[in-house]
């Protein structure tokens, strides 16, 4: 039940960090003052836990999403696989997570 | 509905401790959820102490030694003693399943055995739930078999391999620990029909012989009456019997999509 309510959590969060994406587009056309503005905030400590918050979402309600796709496809039932589901979307989320920021500091150097 | 807290006359205060049976040697305490319709008051959660020694292993042989020996006011529903009339569903330390199956203990690490009836079901007193609608839901999906063809002379005949596929569906007893534990089936009660009712309704639509599969699966395709199961899986999790109400719910989805086809 944990993981079902995170996954509907993580579904509303993720309407937020859409705006956030909005926003951050909106401002790279609209030209260099307004984007200046965002990357004030979002390269802020504040801003930059909002975008891992916001990442983490994702990545979570992305490979909780595929539990949900093979549970419809009708596979991965027994106890130990629903289990096993579970764990790894949770356990996966987050690998994901880090994985990407550990990219975005590699490429981009923490821009 | 949605509902976070409970109503202010459904909401627990106090309890009575009860004394400690003299000269036990080995106590188990319980815990358990005590409402009277009569006396007006909240529920209340008693204190009692059970003698290990004098006293069978399962929660419900402790449940009938309290009422015995201590409060022969206190009012559950049992019969078969053996996990096959499924009429002692209740929560079990937060676990809805079969007092009579449900060791002591299996009962976090000798800590009190707290028992509460079935969530989110009306209370007729104690552990008794008030199961009408979950019968009524039941009726819903006519659990009989419904043919057009003329009775053969002799039985329905079946294949082996066609009843291979009853297993795991025929064997519910029908005890409500699945429903009662869905939160869908919480909020929407009486709009959806849990994952016992959905798990019957599956059992017919498998059956080789039944000849109205095509007459259940419309009543079933409603937003409510079947899709408001998210595959929470709590009810997988609760079934006193192993069964896998949301793997029935699955594989009614879908047939409801393979037919479209």
């Amino acid at each position: 039940m944990a993981l079902s309510i995170v996954h509907r959590a993580t579904g509303v969060a993720l309407y937020f960090g859409t705006l956030l994406l909005a926003w951050w587009l909106i401002a790279a056309a609209s030209g260099p003052t307004a984007y200046a503005n965002v990357q004030a905030f979002t390269g802020s400590v504040i801003g930059k836990l909002i975008v891992f918050g916001y990442t983490w979402a994702l990545m979570h309600h992305l490979c909780s999403g595929i539990r949900h796709f093979v549970w419809d496809l009708g596979y991965g039932f027994k106890a130990n696989e629903r289990e096993a589901l579970t764990w790894g979307a949770l356990v996966a989320g987050i690998a994901l997570t880090v994985l990407v920021w550990i990219i975005a500091y590699a490429v981009g150097g923490g821009r | 509905m949605v509902e976070f807290a409970l109503p202010k006359n459904s909401r627990i205060s106090g309890g009575k401790t009860w004394p400690k049976p003299s000269g036990a040697t080995e106590t188990r305490e319980f815990r358990v959820y005590r409402w009277n319709p009569d006396d007006g008051k909240n529920p209340s959660v008693d204190t009692y102490h059970v003698d290990t020694h004098d006293c069978g292993p399962m929660v419900l042989d402790g449940l009938i030694w309290i009422k015995n020996n201590i409060d022969p006011t206190l009012t559950f529903r049992r019969s078969c003693r053996e996990g096959v009339c499924g009429s002692c569903a209740m929560n079990i330390d937060g676990q809805n399943t079969l007092a009579c199956t449900k060791s002591m203990h299996d009962v976090a690490s000798g800590g009190a055995v707290k028992v509460n009836p079935l969530p989110h079901q009306p209370v007729v007193k104690d552990l008794v739930p008030d199961l009408t609608n979950f019968y009524a839901q039941y009726a819903s999906i006519e659990p009989w078999l419904k043919t057009v063809t003329p009775t053969p002379q002799k039985e329905w005949r079946q294949s082996h391999e066609d009843r291979e596929k009853l297993d795991g569906l025929y064997e519910c007893i029908l005890c409500a620990c699945c429903s009662t534990s869905c939160p869908s089936y919480w909020w929407n009660s009486e709009r959806f029909l849990g994952p016992a009712a959905l798990l019957q309704a599956n059992r017919w639509v498998t059956d080789s012989r039944d000849e109205a599969t095509g007459e259940r699966l419309d009543n079933l395709e409603d937003p409510f009456r079947l899709y408001r199961c998210h595959t929470i899986m709590n009810c997988a999790k609760a079934c006193p019997k192993g069964l896998n109400p949301s793997e029935a719910i699955a594989e009614l989805k879908l047939k409801l999509v393979e037919r479209q086809i």
